[in-house]
């Protein structure tokens, strides 16, 4: 205990000049031993990267293995395990393995490796299915080359392999691993604890939902831009616990530092916060299916089916206001469903500007010039500060006779209800959603293509959005290969969106970090947490 | 007294069904475990079958009948986050929750019974009102909020313990981790226990107190002082002992609440005990994990109560007949 007493007594002197350059001075001579210690609020569960397709954990297994390709510092794609590759027509793809690559295990990496991955991803227990199209046919040319041929054009069709990992296939069938691991598995076997990749790090070890270890990876091919001896992941789920853990020195990097506490994290003189839009877009949808909102007093028909009323609420809600009271100014308020960043076209659209007398105008002239009742469904433990901005818009659409009753619970009951199993039970509703693929036809497809009852068509499409024209426009976008047309349907797509509301874009909302000073990392707007390029000073 | 303990294994077993049945009534409200194990562009169909794989899709009576039958022989399924047996995985975290409980048990009677004994002898001194209003804070306050001050200051701007975890462990074997061989796990142990501990020592401290001047009220104390025995012998060789006993059935009564209670300790201290992975399991609606918590503790407090009660029937020999006739 004294030890440690002394050591913070130390490190917090920050303010004395003289003990503080004592510290640095120890702080010095320990650069052998760089250790990250890193909290975030979630778990890390199974190892095993096929089973779970979420940003967290791909991220931390993107520390281990490696995709074909990679992403850069500023999400472009960038040769991975792959040294290049080229269209030899619109339907065959020949990719170029980087040679000299190892496994963990010592194995070389080779196209056979890559044939074996392609089965196992797509392996019907796999969650990352649509990496790849389930009717493409990968053969091994010779050892260091792929041919991947294609049933139809596909553009996009690299633009998700940064976080689909190649893995060994003499590892996997020893370890009888070929298949990926399910959450309908009885028995998994010890392979789902277990990791073989070719990237920067190794997991040393792993309790899930305690503690898992990181080494470097001493046969790595690449040159380590890190400093780092150890990585050491602990999540921490309560926001008080991990930002005390950070300000206390138990912690160097945490995620996510909730806003409220972010002045508090700025004001200590050894930690910062790090804050950058996520490409996550919030956005608000209607129940525009029904022929009646069961949750509204207007009876016989649905008033979310005109868009002028959608436009009327749209123009309702201030969002600069959720940005300067809610989000604490860290939100970037956007006019379409896709984040800034990952549509060159988004420059090109504005939002619907902010005026409450055209909204009860608008009201008016389409019948309801006293408003209307409706409920609405949000999350409270999902995206940053998601009740608190319903609640904004609560008192902001009563302002124009729109009397919305809010209904907000944890995430598990949140999505039970309002995606297919419960039967798209909402008639209004916040929704945050980020394109895995870095493309708008992703958008265009799961937030507003036509469906059916059980979600066939536009599974995220809660609301039921149905045009015909952005649907046709959209099976034509996904086979297009020529960019400039391509971007020209998307704009075109998202026009036809805009002009008839189909939803209601809110902002991206913003990555938070907090780090103590001396550790340098790079925050890429996808949130994923890679150590190899993370420095302790 | 056989038949008395039998009658009572039976209403036990009885108990541990009706929790059973009542958390899995309770599972239906928790929401959708699939929405948790998939990602979001996993499409409605693979969903589908994994809600009919998980066998979520029958009846609660069925899924409860096959929960009961499998936990018969200890098989508590496969977590759905851990992908680990939840009997394992129960196993790896106990040693952290009984490390914990049982140091918060003896902090709150190496704590509660002097601070008790203090303020019956001395009611009126100083100290003893300073005791008392420290002990108020310990009923009133939420366990969540004695947590984070303790973290936000001894952690963070004192600096002198771990805000958060067990430090390091050392396995002694049998799958046992402790924290009490390493300094680390020592320091990291202080403010969990007196978090935990707090309320149970306030309830000690009153309890002792009360007792204390109940009994230095009656004659044989009197009659103690009056044959002249010095005033340690009469305070803790006699009035002390006579105070235990109620202490000592509380303590026991307690210590399974303790284990209960933890849950929101080890949230606040990140502490890997089962309490912590059981609101991590709600969170992400691991149902294996929530019922066989649950029914873990049911089987604790069981346990507990059947062994008060058999020590009931040997102490008091009223209950005894009372237990022959009916």
């Amino acid at each position: 205990m004294i030890a440690r007493f002394r050591t913070n007594c130390l490190a917090m002197s920050g303010r004395k000049a003289l003990l503080a350059a004592t510290a640095s001075l120890l702080l010095g001579t320990a650069a052998q031993a760089e250790t990250l210690r890193f909290a975030f609020q979630g778990t890390l569960n199974a190892l095993d990267p096929y089973t779970l397709n979420e940003t967290f954990s791909l991220g931390m297994f993107g520390n281990v293995y490696e995709g074909l390709t990679k992403r850069d510092k500023d999400l472009q794609i960038i040769p991975g395990l792959a040294e290049s590759w080229e269209l030899v027509d619109p339907l065959t793809w020949r990719f170029n393995l980087r040679k000299g690559v190892k496994f963990s295990n010592g194995n070389d990496f080779t196209a056979a490796d890559v044939v074996f991955s392609a089965e196992r991803v797509r392996d019907a227990s796999s969650d990352l299915k649509t990496r790849i199209p389930a009717d493409s046919v990968w053969t091994a040319i010779d050892d260091h080359t792929v041919e991947v041929k294609l049933t139809s054009p596909n553009p996009i069709l690299h633009y998700e392999w940064d976080t689909w990992y190649m893995m060994d296939k003499e590892w996997a069938e020893a370890e009888g691993a070929t298949k990926p691991i399910s959450a309908k598995d009885t028995n998994p076997g010890p392979a789902a604890f277990k990791t073989n990749g070719t990237g920067p790090f190794t997991i040393e070890s792993h309790e899930p939902g305690v503690k898992t270890v990181f080494k470097p990876n001493a046969g790595w091919w690449g040159t380590p831009e890190h400093n780092l001896t150890e990585v050491v992941f602990t999540p921490i789920a309560a926001d008080g616990t991990r930002v005390a853990a950070l300000l206390a020195g138990d912690v160097d990097l945490i995620d996510p530092v909730p806003v409220q506490d972010i002045p508090r994290v700025n004001a200590d003189p050894n930690t910062e916060a790090m804050t950058g839009p996520e490409l996550r877009v919030i956005h608000l949808g209607f129940n525009q299916m029904d022929d009646e909102l069961a949750s509204s007093d207007v009876k016989g028909k649905n008033p979310f089916k005109d868009p002028n009323v959608r436009k009327a609420l749209y123009q309702a809600i201030d969002i600069e206001a959720i940005k300067e009271r809610v989000m604490r100014g860290l939100s970037t308020p956007v006019p379409l469903l896709i984040a800034n960043e990952q549509f060159s076209g988004s420059k090109n659209f504005t939002r619907w500007p902010y005026d409450p007398e055209a909204a009860k105008k608008l009201l008016a002239d389409a019948g309801y010039p006293d408003g209307f009742t409706v409920g609405m469904d949000c999350p409270n433990d999902r995206y940053v500060n998601d009740e608190a901005i319903c609640q904004a818009t609560v008192s902001m659409l009563a302002r124009i006779g729109v009397k919305v009753n809010l209904n907000a619970q944890p995430k598990a009951q949140y999505f039970a209800k309002v995606l297919a199993p419960g039967g798209y039970d909402t008639d209004f509703y916040l929704l945050g959603w980020t394109p895995g693929s870095f493309d708008s036809w992703n958008v265009l497809v799961n937030l507003a293509g036509c469906r059916d009852e059980t979600g066939k068509g536009g599974p995220f499409n809660l609301g039921g959005y149905c045009n015909k024209d952005m649907d046709a426009l959209a099976a034509k976008i996904v086979v297009e290969t020529d960019t400039a047309k391509r971007d020209a349907m998307i704009t075109e797509a998202y026009t036809i969106m805009t002009q008839e509301t189909s939803h209601i874009p809110l902002h991206q909302q913003s990555l938070a970090w907090g780090k103590r000073k001396n550790v340098e990392i790079v925050q890429r707007p996808d949130n994923q947490v890679l150590f190899y390029w993370a420095k302790v000073n | 007294m056989l038949a008395f303990a039998i009658r009572r294994l039976v209403q036990a077993i009885g108990v541990m069904l009706v929790v059973a049945l009542i958390s899995f009534i309770m599972f239906r409200f928790v929401g959708d475990p699939v929405n948790q194990l998939v990602g979001v562009d996993t499409s409605p169909e693979d969903r589908a079958a994994l809600r009919e794989a998980l066998g979520l899709n029958d009846p609660v009576l069925l899924q409860f009948g096959r929960f009961i039958l499998r936990a018969a022989q200890l098989d508590f399924g496969i977590s759905y986050q851990f992908k680990q047996p939840v009997a394992a995985l129960i196993a790896s975290r106990l040693p952290a929750t009984l490390e914990l409980s049982l140091v918060s048990a003896f902090f709150a009677l190496a704590v509660g019974v002097p601070m008790g004994v203090f303020t019956g002898l001395y009611p009126r001194s100083w100290a003893s009102r300073a005791f008392l209003a420290i002990s108020l804070i310990g009923v009133s306050l939420p366990t969540f909020l004695i947590g984070i001050l303790l973290i936000f200051l001894v952690s963070v701007n004192l600096g002198w313990l771990p805000s958060f975890g067990r430090g390091a462990v050392v396995d002694i074997g049998f799958g046992w981790t402790t924290g009490l061989l390493t300094t680390s796990g020592l320091q990291s142990l202080i403010l969990p226990s007196i978090t935990l501990g707090l309320f149970q020592m306030t309830l000690i401290m009153r309890l002792v107190r009360g007792e204390m001047l109940e009994v230095l009220r009656t004659d044989y104390i009197k009659f103690a002082r009056a044959r002249g025995l010095s005033r340690r012998a009469i305070n803790f060789g006699h009035a002390l002992k006579n105070t235990l006993v109620p202490v000592i059935t509380i303590t026991g009564l307690q210590v399974g609440s303790i284990i209960a209670f933890a849950i929101i300790t080890e949230t606040v201290f990140q502490w890997p005990g089962m309490g912590l992975m059981f609101l991590q399991a709600v969170q992400s609606v691991d149902i294996p994990i929530m019922a066989a918590y649950l029914l873990l503790i049911a089987f604790l407090f069981v346990t507990i109560n059947f062994i008060v009660d058999l020590l009931y029937v040997a102490v008091d020999p009223r209950i005894r007949l009372g237990g022959a006739r009916g």
